[in-house]
């Protein structure tokens, strides 16, 4: 077994990035050491070696050292974006994008475009940028990097709010601006380092020298990190080292709680570090019916979050967050689990017990890694929606209480007879019911009134509300007891229904939608469908956007006759051409209110399609993204199928056209060999009377005859053409072909004597016999009809390891310079060469044929300069050695 | 001694068969003419022809349909065919057909055609004669092949092939034919044996093996013998 294979994904990764621009990022701990100063000085450097260098967006933040780089640049003006009253200037990038310069330089990589731009955050015009093949530096301090946010905070008690995912830096070159935390913070004595106003009352701590030594260390080593992943690509794409073997998969388990988002950056961390595919997942309980709308907005940031650090993100039903864990982690075959320990009460885990000891017991084989969840407050109690949550309905008091009414006046009927235990008892049937049935609150109410009706009706003293028996209190208590455990188990039981009941009509709601697509034949309706499938599940408003000849057009609609706005039109447009989400909800065009995925698959992208909701709101819901995303899965893959399909029919088509070909070719090769073999035999009949006579008569026998190849010619180059050649292959000697062909050629050869070199006891060719004949028969004629008269033509076979080669040469003007080619294109035919007769088809025959048995030809002068030479070569395949004798 | 003999053009087309009866008559052979599947079957139990000449392109039948109900008529067969397909030619040959010419065709080439397979009849009619190509001499009765005089030693399946020819010397005869009558049924697509055999042949029989003029190939067909009349 041989490991030292390429592996295709590092290959893939370093062909991507041939392909797009490169990005080189100077990295720095802090403001102030002079990342922008060094990028325009490479910048420069690059410039003076006649690299096509502009500057996209630099801040000199009024910094002279730094300007005066500045002005040796093109510089892209900016666009103004109006923004509550104020204009703020923004990087061009359609500018940036029509002037194709060969090298861009954009400061500050981190940066948050105003908004109503392209893109949210500049990194994103960056990778535009990339894509379209534009090389980039820029600059980025280390803190604003994704997966460090927390821990820069952690020390520096600052948080940047803007973050960069770690993926744009991932492939990028990585050069260090570093200068000693001394110096910088002498710097910024001294004013030489920009600092925002609103900044600058947390500088004193974050400029403290052992807070510039941390990030210092931070940006070293992450540099560092770079260049170690990078020289592991490339290991791993040349396949130098030994193992590399990947086979960490990391599962992250995201819930409502705050502190999830610290949870992913962790799980990125960690991912990275192991370099390991990762996956955040939501295990989805009854309890998320109850999500507060903070809670839900957190579950959606934190899936978010972690899709953007380039987790794949799931959310998968079950009746508790253990078993859902443990079956996730089973199938996704994970081997890293990260899950937060929320801070609950003891009495909570005594009660419960912990999760996580369950998972480490569960699940061996899993690394479990347990992350404190830091914010406090959280640990709000696992709380089952209770059914009837609220007052209940008036039908369930009168329902309730009216039993309890019924069971009064039945037990006053047998309180006649005796026994008023039994009778308590008797009460528990209203409660339970109430409780079960309608809820805690109208079980609570119906224990309290059957209570009152009890110890009124039933406790001496009869008909007071004194109770003088401790054990009726007791009673009482139980009443209300059962009131609240029936309704606790009774909602339990239904929420787990309903949660079933959910899942289940999810999985029905995607089975039905599949079959309903397997039944669709043409994309018109598709677009229908989908349109209107996916907006009844989802209650949206849709739209299917898909490729015309002038463009992106609205194929279909959710209600009917929907249009699109530039704005969302733009989106789309964006969408379909990166293969990438865009619109509200996702990172690129968020003003519009649609929010558009392309479909599609194999990388192809089909069509694109759009959601939104009639009050603007946000598009898609984050629990509803997955299942969104299966439809749309589904969509691709029945969007293909209909276009193979239409592709089949055109290949119908063209099979029903190549029949008519062939037809009209057996009709034409009929009509016109007819006259042709009356004229030829008609002449053959004709006796001269006079010398003229018979050389007229030879002129014309001799110019039907060449009609008569002609015509023949035409129709093979037709069948070649068409690909309706039909093949026989079979052994033939070379020696006998080549007897067959002169044979047949007969007159043709012109008086050109034939020397024929080929040994008796060469093996074998496996070709067509008939094919090959005419392959012979052309490339003779031709050596004839070009070789100067009364030279020989010379006929000879020659083999070797390669295969056998067969050389036929004329002594003629040879091949012309540079035509060794195009003599064997159709009616290609060496200039001034008219009066040779040819048809300009014999040669392309002779390629056309040859390369239909698998041969291949070629054209040269020959070896001794005294004309051409034309080779047929059998590659060993097409050989067949002598069976013994 | 062609004084009798009647041969039936069958084409469809008026001018081939003006044509070929102008150059049979000429050839003293008695001449009559079909221009249809239909016309073709009348005129082989009313005329009785010794021989057809028959193109396969006719417009009521499918030519390969008419070749052996004139063969059981007793007639012989050529096919005249503008097709150039090498599966139509063994087909036909297949059928029973005696010999095909492709047009355009050559007057000369038809007439021989026609003698080849008129002697044939004859042969086989009058028992095994020795034929004879330049110096070489092959007597199927005595089982002999001589060249120059003297005898040349072939193998058993040689013998077979040159026999096999001899028989309906001038006429092609399909490879698939030959390997089932010399080497044995089960053998029709080992052409490669057919090969050997032929080279072997030349070399002991023909003057430049190289140039063969006696053991004659026609390419995806078949082989023949040319012997002199």
């Amino acid at each position: 077994m041989n490991d030292a294979r390429p592996d295709p994904d590092a290959l893939l990764r370093a062909a991507t990035r041939e392909a797009k621009g490169r990005l080189k990022v100077f990295l720095g701990a802090a403001p102030g050491v002079g990342k922008t100063y060094e990028m325009l000085s490479d910048g420069a450097a690059r410039r003076d070696a006649g690299v096509d260098v502009v500057v996209g967006v630099v801040e000199t933040h009024g910094r002279r050292e730094t300007e005066a780089k500045v002005d040796g640049f093109e510089i892209m003006p900016r666009k103004p974006i109006a923004y509550q009253g104020h204009t703020l200037a923004e990087m061009d990038i359609d500018a940036i994008l029509a002037r194709r310069p060969q090298l861009v330089l954009v400061d500050e990589l981190a940066h948050t475009n105003a908004p109503g731009s392209r893109h949210d955050k500049r990194y994103q015009d960056v990778e535009e940028l990339l894509a379209a093949g534009i090389d980039v530096y820029s600059t980025l301090n280390i803190q604003h990097l994704e997966s460090l946010n927390d821990l820069v905070a952690s020390f520096t008690k600052v948080r940047v709010r803007e973050t960069l995912p770690d993926r744009v830096i991932e492939n990028a070159e990585i050069e260090i601006v570093d200068i000693p935390p001394d110096e910088l913070i002498e710097r910024l004595r001294e004013g030489k380092v920009y600092v925002p106003d609103e900044a600058s009352r947390a500088l004193g701590h974050f400029f403290s020298k052992s807070n510039l030594s941390a990030l210092r260390e931070l940006a070293l080593r992450r540099a560092a990190q770079a260049v170690d992943a990078q020289m592991l690509d490339y290991v791993r794409a040349n396949a130098v080292g030994g193992t590399f073997a990947v086979n960490d998969r990391l599962v992250v388990a995201i819930s409502e709680q705050a502190g999830a988002t610290e949870l992913v950056r962790a799980a990125k961390r960690l991912a990275d570090a192991l370099r390991a595919p990762w996956t955040a997942v939501h295990v989805e309980t009854p309890r998320d019916a109850a999500f507060t709308p903070a809670e839900s907005a957190r579950l959606a940031e934190a899936m978010r979050l972690a899709s953007q650090l380039g987790a794949q993100i799931e959310t998968v039903p079950a009746e508790s967050a253990l078993a859902g864990l443990r079956q996730f982690a089973g199938e996704a075959r994970a081997t890293q689990l990260i899950v937060g320990k929320s801070r609950r009460s003891r009495w909570f885990e005594l009660r419960h017990g912990s999760i996580v000891d369950r998972l480490v017991r569960d699940a061996p084989g899993l690394a479990v890694h347990v992350l404190p969840l830091t914010e406090a407050g959280t640990a709000r109690t696992v709380r089952l929606p209770r059914l009837g949550e609220g007052w209940g309905s008036w039908h369930g008091y009168a329902v309730s209480l009216g039993l309890g009414a019924a069971i009064t006046v039945l037990g006053r009927m047998i309180f006649a007879q005796g026994s008023i235990t039994n009778i308590g008892l008797l009460f528990l049937l209203p409660v339970m019911l109430a409780a079960t049935r309608y809820g805690l609150r109208t079980g609570i109410v119906t224990s309290l009134a059957c209570s009152l009706a009890y110890n009124f009706f039933f406790i001496p003293p009869l008909n007071t509300f004194t109770i003088q028996d401790p054990q009726n209190i007791i009673t009482v208590l139980v009443l209300l007891g059962v009131a609240i455990v029936g309704s606790q188990l009774a909602a339990r039981v239904r929420a787990q229904a309903l949660l079933a009941q959910a899942s289940a009509a999810q999985n029905r709601s995607l089975a039905g939608f599949a079959r309903r697509l397997t039944g669709i034949g043409s994309t018109d309706e598709l677009a229908q469908v989908l349109c209107g499938e996916i907006g009844q599940r989802l209650h949206g408003n849709t739209v299917l956007l898909m490729p015309e000849t002038a463009g992106l057009a609205v194929r279909a609609s959710a209600p009917p006759g929907g249009r699109l706005a530039m704005l969302d039109d733009a989106a789309a447009r964006w969408a379909f051409d990166n293969n990438k989400p865009a619109g509200q909800g996702s990172d690129t065009l968020t003003a519009s209110e649609w929010l558009f995925y392309p479909i599609g698959t194999t990388g192809r992208v089909l069509a694109v399609f759009g959601l939104s909701r009639p009050d603007a709101g946000a598009p898609v819901r984050a629990d509803q993204l997955p299942f969104l995303l299966s439809l749309l899965d589904q969509a691709g893959l029945a969007l293909e199928r209909i276009a193979l399909a239409e592709e089949m029919a055109d290949l119908a088509h063209v099979r029903e056209r190549d029949r008519l070909r062939h037809a009209l070719l057996s009709s034409v090769s009929h009509d016109l060999r007819t006259p042709l073999t009356t004229i030829l035999g008609s002449l053959a009949e004709i006796r001269a009377m006079s010398p003229e006579q018979e050389d007229q008569l030879a002129e014309t026998r001799a110019e039907a005859e060449r009609l008569h190849r002609f015509v023949a010619n035409l129709l093979d180059m037709v069948r070649i053409e068409a690909g309706a050649l039909h093949r026989k292959i079979e052994p033939v000697d070379l020696a006998e072909a080549v007897a067959s062909a002169l044979h047949d050629l007969g007159t043709a050869l012109h008086g050109h004597p034939v020397n024929v070199a080929i040994a008796a006891d060469l093996p074998f060719v496996l070709v067509d016999p008939q094919l090959f004949h005419h392959c012979l028969i052309n490339l003779i004629e031709n050596a004839a009809k070009y070789g100067d008269p009364g030279t020989g033509i010379t006929l000879r076979a020659h083999g070797d390891r390669q295969g056998l080669t067969l050389f036929v040469e004329d002594e003629g003007p040879g091949i012309p310079e540079g035509q060794a080619q195009r003599i064997f294109e159709t009616f290609a035919r060496i200039e001034g060469s008219d009066r040779k007769g040819g048809t300009g088809l014999g040669l392309a025959i002779v390629k056309g044929f040859a390369e239909a048995m698998g041969l291949g030809v070629s054209a040269s002068d020959r070896a001794d300069g005294r004309g051409a030479s034309f080779a047929i070569r059998f590659p060993p395949g097409q050989l067949k050695e002598l069976p013994p004798e | 001694m062609n004084s009798a003999v009647t041969i039936l053009v069958v084409d469809d087309e008026p001018a081939i068969r003006r044509l070929l009866h102008a150059s049979l008559a000429r050839a003293a052979y008695r001449v009559v003419e079909a221009g249809s599947g239909r016309e073709t079957l009348a005129a082989v139990q009313i005329d009785k022809p010794e021989l057809v000449l028959l193109d396969l392109g006719l417009r009521d039948r499918d030519g390969l349909e008419l070749i052996p109900i004139i063969k059981a008529a007793g007639a012989a067969v050529i096919v005249v065919s503008a097709r150039d397909a090498t599966d139509e030619k063994v087909a036909a040959l297949d059928l029973g057909a005696d010999d095909f010419v492709a047009k355009p065709f050559d007057s000369e080439e038809v007439l021989a055609r026609i003698r080849a397979a008129l002697r044939h009849r004859l042969a086989s009619a009058t028992g095994a004669p020795v034929l004879r190509h330049g110096d070489v001499e092959i007597d199927l009765a005595a089982r002999r092949v001589s060249r120059g005089g003297e005898d040349v030693r072939l193998t058993p399946k040689e013998y077979g092939f040159v026999a096999e020819l001899a028989k309906s010397p001038g006429r092609v005869v399909t490879h698939a034919h030959l390997l089932r009558t010399v080497w044995g049924a089960g053998h029709e697509h080992d052409v490669e044996y057919l090969r050997v055999a032929a080279r072997a042949i030349r070399r002991k029989l023909e003057q430049d093996p190289s140039q063969p003029t006696l053991l004659r190939n026609e390419p995806g067909v078949g082989y023949r013998l040319q012997v002199e009349a």
